[in-house]
This record gives C-alpha cells, structure tokens and sequence, in this order.
C-alpha cells in the first residue's frame, strides 16, 4: 500500500538537504539566483528578516501568490513560513503544495501557549531551538527538521553559535549520562524523556539540524558546519550584501568544504559589503525574536 | 573492496552507514583524485541542480564520466538524475545511463510516500520515494530491475544501477547486497 505523509519520508527530505544551504528569496528572480549558486532550496517570503524587523508591526505568512510565483520558477523544493500556531497558515500552505513549513518566530506568534500539532500534517515541518529542551520538544510535536534560532535579520552569527553550541553540548551530556539520570535532566530541560532516550540510544539528534539566524559570510557559514550543524539557512545575509550572486555561490561552497581553510580564504576574498549588521548588545529586549514560542 | 560516496550535498552520510552496515570499507569523495582509489562509487540522494553546480565547480565531469563508463556505479534518485542520458525539460549531467528520465515525477514533496516494490533477482524492497524521479523510456541496452505501477523505479545498465527510491533510509540491505556483487564481479572480470 502506499503511504504518504510518513515519518520516513518527511524526515527523509531533510536527510537529502544535508551538506546544503537554503536561501530565502521574495521573489521568481531572486529564486532563480538561489538555485543557479547551488542552493538545495528556497524559502519564499513577502520580506526578508531584515526587512520584517525594520518594518515591525504583525508579520504573518507571506502572500501566497508570491509562494507559488517562486514554485513556479525553480524545481527545487519550496518552503515558506507560517506563523507559530498557525494551524490554518500551515493547512493553506500544505494545501498549496510548498515543500516543507518553518513553523517560525520570524514571524509574530499566532499563539504563545501551543506549537502546532505537525504530526497531523503531510507536508513535513522545521522548527527553530535554542536548546536540547526545545528542540526535542519541537520533535515531539512532529517536527521534521530542527535549526537554532539565531537572532534573525541581524547579521550577526553570535546568537545561533550559542544555540548549537549548548545543543551539542547537551547532546553529548544525556549520551554519557546513565539511564537513570535522565528522568531528572528531562525535567530539568522540560524535555520529553523518551526523545532524550533515542538521542542516547543514537548517539545523536534523531533529526536533521541546520544553522539558521545571522549567517552573513561563507566564514560564518563554514564555523556553523565546523560546530556541527549539517547544513546552512541564510535570510537577509544574500540579498541584503551588495552582491547576492557572489555571496551565494561562496556561501554554498563554504558549507560544502568547510574544512577547506584555504578554500574559505580564497571565497571570502573582494566580495564586497555583507549586510551591516546589527550588535546585540544595543538591541531592545522586546525586538529580541528567538525569544518567541519556546 | 573500497566505495566511495560522492560527498558534495545529500544523503551520504546516511550511504556510508548502509554500506558500513554491510561490512565493506567507504571513503566519502570530496576530491576528483579520490575517484582512483576506489572499486565503486555511490551517487546518492539530494539536490541534483546543486550537485551539478558542484561537480562542475571542483572539475569532477570528466573524471566521472569516465569512472560511471567503468567501473560500477549505484545512483539513489538525485544520483539516477545525473547518470541519465535524458532528463525531460532538464539538462543532462554525467549522461551515461541509456533512459530518458523525469524528475520530480510523482510530485512535490506532499505526494512522497513508501511502498514495497519488487526488484527481479532481488525480491521485495523497501520502497522509500521523496520527490522522486522515474524512467519514462528505458533503451534496449537497459535492464528493466522494478517498477512502481506502469513506471520504472530500478534499472540496470553493465555496471551501472539505479534507483527512484532512497535504500540508504531504510535498514533492507538488499539492494546495497545487489550493488556490491556487481563490484566483486567487476574485479573478478578484471582480474582475468
């Protein structure tokens, strides 16, 4: 018989986007930048990070004639945000045919009490975490994919190295912890403890974990994969620099040879302005997105 | 017996653990050179626009073209899209796999599924499909392996073998039994 919409299948997905970099783009053109550098996919928005902190205000799912505009243009695969518990953005989405959900605090949360169920859906999720508690709570509501939730639009990777740095760090304690000590770190994290039980069983996330929030240079990129994520989100970091094609290609190659030094040297070389940036230290506690659905 | 694993983007990580499953040694090919010290080589799942753009930035064509005419050769979906000499509405890569092929052929993402399928000389197989592609014509010198319905999902050419669907995702190590005797095969016709 077949089977859609399986565990196997939706995190499979994630599996083949390993090693890559997705790019969000607004439009068919920039779409089509995206792919030509190597992307493995695009998320479609109405506006980048950046642009969405600059503009404040509700930011909500992006208009979905702009969302099939970018399926149109290009064959890989499409993602596109919705709302945190956003049931219905999500349903419409799935609906739609986009490839894969970031259920993601870019935009402003829909319920500050509930993620969404995602074992209901088809289309399979991304979730963003901050910690091991996060992230496997996020797997336990369904979630297909992880990423940290490195402060988003502002060009600054301290954030996101934060969340993976604690997530191996985790990691690594729960797969030399005893089993009888991890009752108690599930509760201390607020993690469900038969997660915590297949991570020491694994040895590893059952999910795969990209970076994600303030990565604006193939450095950045390439110090992400060396931390251990397996693969690269970028926002604002490509069409915000004054030269997206060359940042892009050089993001994607970056990822792929992280561990080439002379090769990251030789990438970063001319390329021109990357986003300005913002430092953390001088942004308002309330502006702070990563903060939003825990 | 050393395979190695074409390691720009996708899913060879999960390629080497099938393989070591199975007790063979696995290199990952992040350089052309890697390609001579190796008995077969794995195409595995992913991006196949990214690979290409990849393949073409490092100068792996013509090393892989001439390795895929001589040596075995596994593709899993994006690595059956690089061997295929046609894919419809799509540029052809390595091309040297005798199919016209279309990609993404059962749909977007939301239509990936699993189901059994049977495999000739093989049995039933765990049939993992995500945006998957599959053969719309097969040419004489091509192996008709398995089908899913009316389309063919798995295909032999010498030493070439392809999938629609993603092994390296489940624990049936048949196929990756299958592809391993076509090597010891290959060395044996070498040797004599």
């Amino acid at each position: 018989m077949k089977n859609i919409g399986t565990e196997r299948v939706k995190r499979g997905m994630a599996e083949m986007q390993k090693g890559g970099v997705i790019m969000d783009v607004i439009n068919a053109e920039q779409a089509k930048i995206a792919e030509q550098a190597g992307a493995v996919a695009v998320m479609a928005l109405e506006r980048v990070p950046a642009d969405i902190r600059a503009a404040g205000g509700v930011a909500r799912m992006a208009d979905p004639t702009i969302v099939e505009e970018v399926m149109k243009a290009v064959s890989i695969p499409v993602m596109a945000k919705c709302r945190i518990g956003h049931i219905i953005e999500a349903r419409a989405l799935e609906s739609m045919g986009v490839d894969y959900i970031d259920e993601s605090e870019v935009l402003t949360p829909a319920d500050e009490m509930f993620h969404i169920n995602k074992r209901e859906f088809t289309v399979p999720f991304v979730c963003g975490a901050r910690d091991l508690g996060e992230a496997t709570r996020r797997i336990a509501e369904g979630a297909s994919m992880l990423r940290t939730k490195g402060e988003p639009g502002t060009g600054n990777i301290v954030e996101a190295v934060r969340h993976m740095r604690i997530i191996m760090a985790q990691i690594r304690k729960v797969v030399n912890m005893n089993e009888d000590e991890i009752m108690t770190y599930a509760k201390e994290l607020s993690a469900p403890y038969h997660v915590l039980l297949e991570i020491k069983k694994l040895g590893k996330l059952p999910l795969v974990n990209f970076a994600a929030g303030g990565v604006a240079t193939p450095a950045d990129a390439a110090l992400m994969m060396h931390l251990g994520a397996d693969g690269i989100f970028v926002g604002s970091g490509i069409f915000k620099s004054n030269n997206p094609e060359k940042f892009a290609k050089a993001i994607v190659e970056a990822t792929t040879y992280y561990q080439d030094y002379h090769k990251i040297a030789e990438l970063s070389k001319g390329l021109g302005e990357p986003m300005k940036g913002i430092d953390l230290s001088t942004l308002d506690k309330k502006d702070w997105m990563s903060e939003r659905g825990q | 017996m050393k395979i190695g694993i074409l390691a720009l983007q996708g899913s060879y990580f999960d390629h080497q653990k099938y393989f070591v499953k199975l007790g063979v040694e696995t290199i990952l090919v992040k350089t052309p050179e890697q390609l001579d010290e190796i008995d077969g080589l794995v195409l595995p799942g992913g991006e196949s626009t990214t690979m290409r753009t990849l393949i073409d930035r490092y100068n792996f064509m013509s090393k892989l073209k001439s390795f895929c005419s001589n040596k075995p050769v596994f593709g899993t979906c994006a690595g059956m899209v690089l061997l295929a000499k046609e894919n419809t509405g799509f540029p052809t890569h390595i091309g040297v796999l005798n199919v016209k092929l279309k990609r993404n052929a059962f749909g977007r993402q939301v239509n990936s599924f699993e189901e059994t399928v049977y495999i000739n000389g093989i049995g039933d197989v765990e049939g993992v499909y995500i945006r998957a592609p599959y053969i719309e014509v097969a040419s004489d010198y091509v192996e008709v392996l398995g089908k899913h319905k009316e389309v063919i999902v798995a295909v032999k050419q010498n030493n070439i073998l392809a999938t629609s669907f993603h092994p390296e995702l489940t624990e049936d190590l048949k196929i990756g039994r299958y592809f391993i005797n076509m090597i010891v095969q290959h060395n044996k016709k070498n040797k004599e």
